[in-house]
């Protein structure tokens, strides 16, 4: 028995899907032109799959912040915090994320992935309890396993759910924390955050909200959904990511507990990987100062996310969720979606394509993340190209019955 | 109430066949994923249907041991006389 066997199932799906047209989890983009354009096999390309919230990758301030940080600090840290030092950069960085979120402390991780892993897998343990909503990202169901503690999941964005089930943990001894995200990144949908931080507070546990595709986006401030529901004291631990509104690449948490710093030697998550690159510490550094000084970003992208949802939704394609600069179009097959996705990068537009078992409910989405970057014209041509997609996919379809 | 193994079985039965759109006889030895075809999120919807119904709470660590429907039925009943 090899050890692959175990992936045949998948393995073939995967091949299906080739034989459908272009790989859609290993696009390669030949060329990137700005936060919204790319050359994908010789054609220019729409990006509206790359959850470049504020379109900050190419702002002329940053990327000059960030080559000043490569000539000054080097190329790589070569080594963790705990064993071969912390940069100043990363202690200034830390105290900047603290100081917008309004929090005592903030840790700093090489990705966002790795920051859900350390700080949930650091601040839960075996003794303990973790209440995680059953929608959450890869990362923290992984967090939770790593942690050893006892995992129950309560019903997606069911604040009456998570309630049910801490009132039947009673009064078990260990620690609790819940677990919820600002928005979900599949179908864009927000936590009622409101009424999560209800039942937090009735039975005394803790809550960490992760605002990996909030922060930037909601908010007055930008600083997520805790801020947009005016939550903020409530939440006892922030988790965000530096790869999305940021325009970089690592993660952090954050809290005010004054025993939040522990972790920087308990967290294996945090201890035991490569530092963060001054390169990315001084774009999220840039960044972060971008979210503050340019609120009109955030008008912009929701500007952007209205047109192309109401686009859609005129056109008849059926929205998973609420307007928000996530828009996830649900199509009625998995075929539908792997046809329309090819189509889409044939048209000049790359979205992201998600299948089940990755979405809720077994749906199978077409995925769009809006840019304060993307222009009216290119939200225009989005809506064009959604409309020829489905056009083709309805001629293909029915070249394919007829033939039966 | 107090569940028994067979009582169990039958509400379990009864929760299952949602998942079961091709009408195969469901024994104790029934495997979710080799004879329902179920993949990880169903049956992690279906043990959400299982809690709600008995009232009791299933950790995910629990999970990775659960093939087949007595699986299921020794999980619950483990749960309830936790509770």
């Amino acid at each position: 028995m090899s050890l692959f066997d175990k992936y045949d199932q998948v393995a073939a799906r995967h091949d299906r899907l080739l034989a459908a047209g272009r790989d859609p989890f290993n696009i390669c983009m030949d060329r990137i032109v700005s936060a919204t354009e790319a050359i994908i096999d010789g054609r220019d390309v729409i990006l509206v799959g790359t959850n470049n919230y504020l379109g900050l990758t190419f702002d002329p301030d940053c990327i000059e912040a960030t080559v000043e940080a490569i000539r000054h600090e080097g190329t790589g840290t070569t080594g963790s915090r705990i064993a071969n030092g912390t940069y100043s950069s990363h202690r200034a960085l830390e105290q900047e994320i603290a100081a917008f979120l309004g929090r005592k402390a903030a840790m700093v991780f090489p990705t966002g992935y790795q920051a859900n892993l350390g700080i949930i897998a650091g601040l839960a343990g075996p003794k303990d309890t973790i209440l995680l909503d059953s929608d959450s990202h890869a990362s923290i169901y992984d967090g939770c396993r790593l942690s050893g503690a006892t995992l129950i999941r309560f019903r997606h964005n069911s604040p009456a759910d998570l309630d049910k089930r801490l009132t039947r943990l009673g009064d078990d001894k260990g620690g609790k924390l819940v677990i919820v995200e600002g928005i979900y990144s599949m179908l864009g949908d927000q936590a009622p955050l409101d009424e999560f931080v209800d039942v937090k507070r009735r039975h005394g546990v803790e809550l960490l909200v992760d605002e990996a595709h909030s922060l930037g986006v909601f908010g007055d401030n930008g600083r997520g959904i805790a801020e947009a529901y005016g939550v903020e004291d409530e939440v006892d631990y922030v988790v965000g990511t530096f790869s999305k509104s940021l325009g970089a690449v690592g993660g952090f948490g954050a809290s005010s507990n004054p025993e939040f710093e522990q972790l920087r030697f308990t967290s294996r998550p945090y201890m035991f990987t490569a530092s963060s690159s001054p390169s990315s510490v001084a774009t999220a550094s840039a960044t972060l100062k971008k979210i503050q000084s340019q609120p009109q970003l955030r008008r912009q992208l929701w500007d952007n996310a209205r047109a192309l949802y109401d686009g859609l939704k005129d056109l008849g394609f059926e929205i998973c969720a609420a307007t928000s600069p996530i828009i996830a179009v649900r199509l009625p097959s998995e075929e539908a979606a792997v046809f329309m996705w090819n189509a889409l990068i044939q048209g000049g537009v790359y979205v992201n394509l998600a299948l089940p078992p990755g979405t809720p409910d077994g749906s199978c989405l077409l995925r769009c993340s809006l840019s304060a970057a993307h222009t009216p014209a290119q939200v225009r041509k989005v809506c064009e190209v959604f409309d020829a997609a489905r056009r083709a996919y309805k001629e293909w379809e029915a070249t394919q019955s007829a033939a039966e | 109430m107090q569940w028994t193994d067979d009582k169990v079985q039958e509400e379990i039965v009864t929760l299952l066949q949602p998942f079961n759109p091709k009408g195969i006889e469901l024994t104790p030895e029934t495997d979710l994923s080799a004879d329902l075809y179920m993949d990880s999120v169903a049956a992690m919807n279906l043990v959400m249907e299982i809690e709600d119904r008995f009232d009791i709470d299933i950790p995910i660590s629990l999970l990775p041991d659960v093939n087949n429907l007595q699986d299921l039925v020794d999980v619950v009943l483990a749960q309830k006389s936790k509770g």
